[in-house]
């Protein structure tokens, strides 16, 4: 450890309240005071409904997509790991295409391409999926699912690719079935090691929500964008959609490490 | 459902359309992309020389310093790009020319790729700190001490050993950082900058030929993707030269 010295200023216990912090502190509450004052918000009374409608369609969103974009990433990194060429091919060519091009463009690919596709065929004109295909948040939801699956499955192929083979061959020697062998050993072993990423995954996704809103999805930053429209009032509902977004963020790494704080590591 | 995908891919012929003279949009899609470039580019200098200035800054800088960097890292990466992109957008030119009317100057017009390029340099620059500080944590320390002992000033210290011997270690985070900046262009699409994506819309929407223009968008994407990949490699090669190849890298 004697190495570490010119870093060793960073390892010092975290003392909360040094007197620069306590500084720091109040000019942040002076700061907000101040935006709380002095900036608009009368705008607040009207839309809060609305925002809080918003809020709620983007958790649904990001709920969704990342537990559907989960189920999908575990057959696209077990095809790269142990799938024959066939799987292994096709899966690695959608991984490499999902992360390749931009969120916005997959869900405009899909919204206006697809969504001018199926109005040409009239017996999904007169079939019970019509009015489902006619509204956007469908395409939202298929195309954030499919990116989630496809940066996760990326993140999956190197998980299961990382449980140690003497694991699975104990489990074998148990006489486990594959199925059994998948789902007691490697599946957990390999969410193990991959949840700190998986946890920075679905803060990426969390933030990729507010593009649905650009395909008329009235998410939380819609209704930012509808106050700015309505009133004229610019930085007001934007600092208030980040501070949203920034208690979110919050919220959600707060649970992963709770999740993470569950399971025993043994340092050795 | 594969009938009419090739079939609209026929009506007009796809090559027709994606001409690059005026009748075809091909000219147009290849402006757009130019100018992705341009901006990428651009914002990725800029975040690499905030994330140079913010990893040294949090490194070795006082500890009001080191909590300010903290403060900037830890809210630009807990807010959506899009969002930042948008506040950045409208509030930096703003602010100037306040600051020029205060000043009693007269007031400037900021121009659409220089914000662009402030408002995703600006967010890179977060990510770019972190990646350097980790890169430089992970260089043997002791090598920064001989230096320092050495007699070397903290600029010849930097130049000839801090930055080279950090540069393996922070060349995979810098890749994708890259990759970030480069994607994150298509959200200046949302504020009407003129990038590939806001292209693509209007040729497509224009023309109705939406899935050709996308997928071609998209193969624009990709291909750059793809290049960038192969030559982050030879960097990452040449950056790495001199040193033991690591035991678990495939």
């Amino acid at each position: 450890m004697a190495y570490f010295t010119t870093v060793a200023a960073n390892c010092r216990p975290f003392a909360r309240l040094d007197p620069h912090r306590v500084v720091l502190i109040v000019i942040g509450l002076v700061l907000i005071t101040a935006a709380a004052v002095f900036m608009r918000w009368d705008w607040l009374a009207d839309y809060y409904m609305l925002a809080i409608a918003g809020l709620w369609r983007s958790i649904w969103i990001l709920i969704v997509t990342c537990v559907f974009g989960f189920v999908l990433a575990l057959p696209l990194g077990l095809a790269q790991v142990v799938g024959p060429s066939w799987l292994s091919l096709p899966a690695k060519a959608f991984c490499t295409v999902i992360r390749g091009t931009p969120l916005l463009l997959q869900i405009w690919l899909l919204y206006y391409g697809l969504g001018s596709l199926f109005p040409q065929y009239p017996w999904i004109r007169e079939s019970d999926i019509w009015p489902l295909v006619r509204q956007a948040w469908p395409y939202a939801v298929l195309a954030l699912t499919l990116s989630f699956a496809g940066y996760v499955g990326e993140v999956m192929r190197g998980a299961f690719a990382g449980v140690p083979s003497g694991q699975l061959e104990a489990g074998r020697a148990f006489g486990m079935n594959r199925w059994k062998l998948f789902r007691r050993v490697w599946l957990p072993q390999a969410i193990h090691k991959a949840l700190p990423t998986l946890a920075g995954e679905t803060v990426m996704q969390l933030k990729s929500t507010p593009l649905v809103a650009t395909i008329t999805v009235v998410d939380l930053y819609a209704v930012s964008a509808r106050v700015r429209q309505d009133t004229l009032v610019i930085y007001e509902p934007l600092l208030l959609l980040a501070l949203t977004y920034m208690v979110l963020t919050g919220l959600l790494v707060w649970i992963f490490s709770r999740i993470e704080a569950r399971i025993p590591v043994r340092v050795g | 459902m594969t009938d009419s995908f090739f079939l609209s891919l026929a009506q007009t012929s796809m090559f027709e359309l994606l001409a690059p003279t005026p009748p075809g949009w091909g000219g147009n899609l290849v402006r757009g992309f130019i100018n992705s470039i341009g901006i990428g580019v651009g914002a990725f200098a800029l975040g690499l020389l905030i994330g140079i200035g913010g990893a040294f800054g949090k490194l070795y800088g006082g500890p009001v310093r080191r909590d300010l960097l903290q403060v900037y890292t830890t809210l630009i990466r807990a807010v959506p790009e899009l969002v930042l992109i948008l506040l950045i957008y409208f509030a930096v030119p703003d602010l100037i020319n306040r600051l020029l009317d205060t000043l009693g100057y007269g007031r400037i017009d900021v121009s659409g790729p220089m914000a662009g390029i402030v408002a995703l340099g600006f967010v890179q620059g977060a990510y770019a700190t972190e990646v350097l500080r980790g890169a430089i944590l992970a260089v043997p320390q002791g090598q920064i001490e001989a230096g320092r002992a050495f007699g070397m000033n903290p600029t010849m210290l930097m130049r000839r050993i801090t930055m080279p011997a950090m540069l393996p270690f922070a060349i995979p985070g810098l890749a994708n950082l890259w990759l970030v900046a480069f994607k994150g262009t298509a959200l200046l699409a949302v504020v009407g900058f003129n990038e590939l994506t806001l292209e693509t819309r209007q040729a497509a929407g224009t023309t109705k030929a939406y899935f050709t223009f996308f997928m071609a968008a998209g193969v624009l994407y990709l291909l750059l993707t793809l290049i960038s990949n192969v030559l982050i490699g030879r960097v990452e090669h040449w950056a790495r030269r001199g040193r033991q190849p690591i035991a678990e890298s495939r």
